[in-house]
């Protein structure tokens, strides 16, 4: 062999050895960045996730049993919110979606804003370890095509649906989740569960938008009662915009934009007869005001999963009586026996407090209504959760059953003290409507029981706050929906100097200024003074 | 997107089968205990071999299962001339307990390997009760689902080693076929729309399985020679097993006693 030759075969050599060198050193990087991508979600989910999810990830965290919904059980891969087929695992992309958004209306937050791009990553990554059906598995999303358009037509087209499929049966027929068979459901582990009020949009597990909600639809939510519909489709019973449709006429039933909370409730004036039904035509012209509700968790025991999440009010006077109306969302008219199973599976499910769970009883649904017993000067209230032994509040009691509103004092969650029947002045009317309870508190502004009623006053801020139970989900007493202080103002009718005063204001100063100006062309004799 | 080929596919199988003869109107009579089929031959076509059979008996008390309140589905309701009852516990007229689902636990030679038949198991929602309350299916065979009532029923299959679904039948003629890619006992079907409404299915690799019926008898046919552990399974009562060894082609049997608890 020439020396040239030689030469260019150790080359070659050379450059083999360095190509296989670089390959066969590649390879373990490659091995351990998938290693380690693992282990980096198993220290994310360590430290932020563990808490609820369990460490095996099996939804058995230490906080898990104050939640309900539960956490998450990955061992069983039983997901909700995907994009794929009834039974089907999530894609990646569902599973990383859940952990940026969070589902709302549970105890699952979003973290987009929270961990990194690569800790979410590596997440999923790490959460699929849990469950042997993702060896190998590649789920494949559906595919939802796009939303035709919206508008009346579709709506009505919507509805029909709506009620052809049957969705009133578990989610009512005006949406507000009191179907006929909601007081029956429970998820796949047992644990209660009841159809989703429609007009809380903004609490839907997958989102409120109509993409998210067809989405629900055609993939369903597995470990729950609510199944895909997609093989209506697939057996063409109905086309793909029909069920489009569906979802727009969903969607209408929340309002446009979230409700957001506007801290004064101003009580309108009006005249006559304030009104005191309902459903009164008058009601439909007057402002109303949202606030959410939750569940009471400072004082044992404690509620952590209330039916009712908000109430809107609205509020009339007419210079003597005051009206004031609620309204709130329950799937039950408690009390119900149907419900009575519920009430016990929700009293076991989150009973933290107590061992054992109480035993569930036919209560009521009650609301109250809570003021301070005098308009307060500055700032200061009382402690908003039902007053104190050394301030106590006033409060509007209302309960279903027996129907009965009353006046009292309450010094604390557990002291209330109704007046005596005598001295009652509370007027109250109540409908229940399709998972819907309308109420009306009526009463005269000035009682003659000035030490425990308050006076209401018009054009002053007057604290007011809420509490709600729903009866047949096992709440009472301590265990209530609460709110924080708001505020009632009642508006006064404008005075005339109002109008008058700026007209008297322009007049002075109009004759003001003429009279300085003509004193001063005297001064000067008239000639005026010109430079 | 594949899998719904699938699905096409496999409907389009089971409608041509059996999918067009659901809606009739006919009177299921329940009075305290449903309608149900004598022990079903289900999948043990193979020829020669031995038989285990047996019946399981009931001791004890009659328990009466709670009657159905169906008053919000007056479609359903109307199809019964007494109240419907759940069927928790069905103790037929000579003492032995139906819908026990009997199966060979253990024994098979390992290297056997059993091909499911293309014929489908059949489940009916009629008078808002599944047909048959308790089954057997081959891994990989059909599950054809119907809907024989003109209203929405869903169908939930809760089930830990094979992927359960939850999938929904607004209307009468519906069918939807699934398989089971995995051994299970049992599988758990329910319908969330009517609460009182499940049944169990036992998913098994092999076809020596049989559900008691209305004379509470099973027959396991086909056996290869061995030593069997057969294990009975009742939703309420729970399962009790028994070895039977078998040779050629006799015949042996093997009763199961559930006592009221």
């Amino acid at each position: 062999m020439t020396r040239t030759a030689r030469r260019m075969g150790a080359w070659a050599v050379g450059v083999w050895a360095v190509v296989l060198i670089a390959l066969l050193s590649a390879l373990p990087i490659r091995l351990s960045a998938q290693g380690t991508e693992v282990e980096r979600g198993k220290a994310v989910y360590e430290k932020w996730c563990a808490q609820c999810h369990g460490e095996k990830g099996d939804g058995e965290g230490p906080a898990a049993h104050a939640m309900l919904p539960r956490p998450r059980d990955f061992t069983r891969a039983l997901y909700q919110v995907r994009t794929t087929a009834s039974g089907e695992l999530p894609t990646d992309a569902d599973i990383l979606n859940a952990i940026n958004e969070g589902l709302a209306g549970t105890t699952m937050p979003g973290w987009k804003t929270r961990l990194s791009a690569q800790d979410r990553q590596a997440l999923v990554a790490y959460i699929k370890t849990f469950s042997s059906f993702f060896e190998g598995a590649s789920p494949q999303a559906l595919d939802f095509g796009k939303a035709p358009g919206g508008g009346a037509e579709a709506i009505r087209i919507g509805r029909l649906m709506y009620d052809s499929i049957g969705c009133q049966k578990c989610h009512g027929s005006a949406g507000r989740g009191d179907g006929k068979s909601t007081a029956e459901l429970d998820d796949d582990f047992g644990n209660p569960m009841v159809a989703a009020d429609l007009t809380q949009n903004w609490l839907f597990d997958h989102g409120g938008s109509v993409e998210n909600i067809y989405r629900t639809l055609r993939s369903g939510f597995d470990g729950t009662p609510m199944p895909s519909f997609s093989d209506l489709i697939d057996q063409k019973f109905l086309t793909e915009q029909e069920l489009w449709h569906l979802a727009q006429y969903v969607r209408s039933l929340s309002p446009e934009e979230e409700p957001s909370v506007r801290d004064v409730v101003v009580a309108a004036r009006v005249e006559g007869g304030v009104p005191t039904a309902p459903d009164d035509s008058a009601w439909a012209g007057v402002d109303d005001y949202w606030f959410p509700l939750v569940g009471q968790i400072i004082r044992k025991p404690r509620l952590f999963t209330p039916t009712v999440t908000s109430v809107r009010v609205q509020a009339v006077h007419n210079g003597d009586s005051l009206a004031l109306r609620l309204v709130w969302h329950d799937p039950s008219e408690s009390p119900d026996p149907r419900w009575l199973v519920y009430a016990q599976k929700m009293l076991n499910a989150l009973s933290v407090d107590e061992a054992p769970p109480p035993r569930a009883q036919l209560w009521p649904d009650q609301v109250a209504v809570q003021f301070p017993r005098k308009i307060p000067q500055g700032m200061d209230r009382p402690y908003f959760l039902m007053g104190t032994g050394t301030e106590p509040v006033y409060q509007w009691r209302w309960r279903s059953e027996p129907r009965h509103a009353e006046e009292g004092t309450a010094r604390g969650l557990d002291r209330w003290e109704p007046q005596p029947a005598a001295n009652q002045e509370l007027g109250a009317q109540a409908v229940y409507d399709r998972g819907e309870w309308r109420l009306v508190l009526t009463r005269a502004l000035a009682t003659s029981d000035t030490t425990n009623d308050l006076q209401f006053a018009a054009g002053r801020a007057i604290p007011m706050t809420f509490f709600a139970w729903d009866g047949s989900s096992g709440e009472s007493g301590a265990r209530a929906a609460i709110s924080t202080w708001y505020f009632l103002a009642l508006a006064q009718p404008t005075p005339a100097r109002v109008y008058v005063a700026p007209f008297v204001a322009i007049a002075l100063t109009l004759g003001l200024g003429l009279w300085m100006v003509r004193r001063a062309n005297d001064g000067q004799g008239g000639r005026g003074n010109r430079i | 997107m594949r899998s719904f080929g699938a699905i096409a596919a496999g409907l389009a199988v089971g409608l041509a089968c059996g999918g067009g003869g659901g809606g009739s109107a006919e009177r299921v009579d329940t009075g305290e205990q449903p309608a149900v089929p004598a022990a079903a031959a289900e999948a043990s076509a193979i020829q020669g071999g031995a038989t285990v059979t047996g019946r399981v008996k009931f001791t004890g008390a009659k328990p009466s299962n709670p009657k159905i309140d169906m008053t919000e589905e007056p479609e359903c309701k109307k199809k019964y001339t007494a109240a419907p009852t759940l069927e928790t516990v069905v103790v037929n007229a000579n003492g032995t307990l139906a819908n026990v689902f009997v199966y060979v636990k253990s024994g098979l030679p390992g290297s056997a390997k059993y091909t499911a038949p293309a014929t489908p198991v059949v489940l009916d929602q009629q008078g808002c009760r599944y047909h048959p309350h308790a089954m057997g299916i081959m891994v990989g065979q059909s599950l054809e689902i119907k809907n024989s009532d003109p209203l929405l029923h869903n169908i939930k299959a809760k089930a830990v080693k094979n992927r359960g679904f939850n999938i929904s039948q607004p209307r009468a003629g519906m069918t939807t076929t699934r398989t089971f890619g995995a051994p299970e006992t049992m599988v758990l079907l329910e319908c969330n729309v009517h609460g009182w409404m499940s049944a169990s299915l036992g998913v098994l690799p092999h076809p020596f399985y049989s559900t008691t019926g209305s004379d509470g008898t099973f027959s396991l046919k086909g056996l290869p020679p061995g030593t069997y552990t057969i294990e009975a399974w009742h939703e309420k009562y729970g399962t009790q097993t028994a070895t039977v060894t078998v040779g050629g082609t006799e015949t042996k049997t093997a009763d199961f006693t559930f006592a009221a608890k």
